[in-house]
């Protein structure tokens, strides 16, 4: 290991579902505890502390947490950047470690959302007497969610997909279902995951439309769940044991984009580009390409996401991301697992926890204890996350040589 | 008749409805909303310009639940009006697969949106087939 890499050192995160007796600080605690015992080491080693959680309100989640698991006095860094919250936050801990201030740090998404329902939308609140006077960027004289497109992320998401049929064709109502299909199936051996029923493709067609083309099982799961890191620098990680060495898994690339102007991206936010551009960065930096990836897991937010992400991610050529999947690639014992973990659909989306616990999902892989769901032989995968508008996170992670 | 407002700034109204955009005079980015600068060059002169009427529906989605207030079932879509994006609703139609397609021609309609209580008319707009 050379001294200028990042490798993880611990990792965890919580059952994600419904917690109705843990607050996003227990949530955090466990997923941080968990992750400092899993690598060895406690709150003492830790030299940057970076939380995420955009739910919770006011109050720094970081400095929440350390009062209930070590109040060390040093740096917290309270990250948001929508649902590529939880990556920023480990892209955070790990430039820290770069930029040579500390050789240890603490990454930590959470999210309490059991029950959210919708996202995105939202009305205007209603005054007394209404009268019509423009306001806002677009001088509105009333709401425009409904009357002038669709805000809400099931909709928003439908028409990333759509958009990518009417570029390249073969994209289908049924298409988008076996997505889902294939994540719902792939969660039946994660106990970790919200869901873990395996849907057939007439329940998935047939349950209550949200979005067309995206159904309600065709969109994630809002659920209450935390992911935490610890991050270490190569120089630190040849002082500790053999044992940890081994476990250790490096951090080969960690990127972060967001959406370059492009026509049309005012409009329907754009998250092709900025993901092509992370990959592209991720894959050169790591010196690794698509071909090399044993398992992604990627940003599944709806059914419909998929699908752009196996092409802006480049596991296919340009424009065949429908044959990609029809050849079966991205089921787990195809050529190409992807979202063997559930995915957000199934595995649930606590949205400052999912780029972490896209990380917990390919490190358990390469060190081989992914249990029943293990992908044989795995030591290079990918993970990704899109927030919008529009942030993009992509880590490529590879097994430790020790 | 009662006064009319437009729902949103960029729609002008009269005997011609049409949407205007403001036109970056550097790199011809466009955009509906009030800018501080151009997110394509950064440059801070603009011009406004008409935006045509007619256009392809390059993508959509039926949303059938949407927050509290919006009636549902609607067709958000975005309009490729002669290489401008537009976002706006396919209306005029059925909210099906069967009356709605990718690629389908459009064209711009108004129609009233709702009346505040001094009896002024919202005017808004969408898109519907050609």
């Amino acid at each position: 290991m050379a001294s200028d890499d990042i490798w993880i050192l611990g990792i965890r995160m919580t059952k994600f579902g419904k917690h109705p007796d843990l607050d996003t600080v227990d949530l955090a605690a466990e997923a941080a505890l968990g992750a400092l015992a899993d690598g060895g080491v406690t709150m003492a080693d830790i030299g940057v502390v970076a939380a995420g959680n955009l739910m919770g309100g006011a109050g720094g989640i970081g400095q929440q947490l350390q009062k209930q698991i070590g109040q060390t006095g040093v740096p917290v860094y309270n990250v948001q950047n929508a649902c590529a919250t939880g990556a920023t936050a480990l892209r955070t801990a790990i430039m820290a470690i770069k930029a040579g201030e500390c050789d240890m740090g603490l990454a930590v998404g959470v999210e309490k959302l059991a029950g959210a329902g919708l996202l995105g939308g939202g009305g205007r609140p209603k005054g007394d007497k209404e009268v019509y006077e423009p306001r806002g960027r677009y001088g509105a004289v009333a709401t425009t969610d409904g009357r002038i497109g669709t805000d809400t992320m099931p909709g928003v998401f439908a028409q990333v997909g759509m958009e990518y049929g009417h570029r390249y064709g073969g994209t289908s109502f049924e298409l988008f279902a076996k997505i889902s299909e294939k994540n719902h199936s792939h969660s039946t051996l994660n106990p970790l995951a919200a869901y873990t029923k395996a849907m057939s493709l007439e329940q998935i067609m047939g349950d209550m439309m949200i979005a067309y083309p995206n159904t309600r099982p065709m969109c994630s799961a809002n659920c209450d769940g935390a992911a935490a890191a610890v991050v270490v620098s190569g120089a630190k990680l040849k002082t500790l044991s053999l044992e940890q060495q081994r476990r250790a898994v490096k951090v080969s690339a960690s990127v972060l984009t967001t959406d370059p102007w492009q026509e049309a991206c005012q409009v329907l936010p754009d998250v092709n580009t900025l993901t092509r551009n992370a990959a592209t960065q991720a894959y050169e930096q790591a010196g690794v390409g698509p071909e090399d990836l044993d398992l992604v897991e990627l940003h599944d937010c709806f059914a419909t996401a998929e699908l752009v992400h196996y092409d802006n991610l480049m596991l296919c050529e340009e424009g065949g991301a429908v044959d990609f999947f029809e050849s079966g690639a991205p089921w787990r014992d195809g050529a190409k697992p992807v979202n063997v973990s559930g995915g957000l659909q199934s595995k649930g989306h606590p949205i400052s926890a999912t780029g972490i616990a896209n990380i917990w999902e390919v490190c358990h892989h390469l060190r081989g204890e992914a249990g029943d769901r293990q992908i044989d032989g795995a030591t290079v995968g990918l993970a990704h996350v899109i927030g919008l508008g529009s942030a993009c996170g992509v880590h490529i992670l590879e097994k430790s040589a020790a | 008749m009662a006064a009319q407002v437009p729902l949103v700034e960029y729609l002008v109204l009269g005997d011609d409805p049409h949407l205007e955009a403001n036109e970056c005079t550097s790199c011809q980015a466009r955009f509906f909303d009030r800018r501080n600068a151009c997110a394509s060059c950064s440059g801070t002169e603009f011009k406004r310009v008409d935006i045509p009427t007619e256009g392809e529906l390059r993508s959509f989605s039926i949303v059938a639940f949407a927050a509290p207030g919006v009636p549902v079932p609607f067709v958000a879509g975005i309009v490729d009006c002669d290489g401008t994006s537009v976002r706006g609703n396919v209306i005029n139609t059925e909210p099906d697969p069967e009356h709605v397609s990718l690629g389908m021609k459009v064209r711009l309609a108004t129609y009233v949106v709702g009346t505040d209580d001094d009896g002024t008319e919202a005017i808004g707009f969408g898109f519907e087939p050609a």
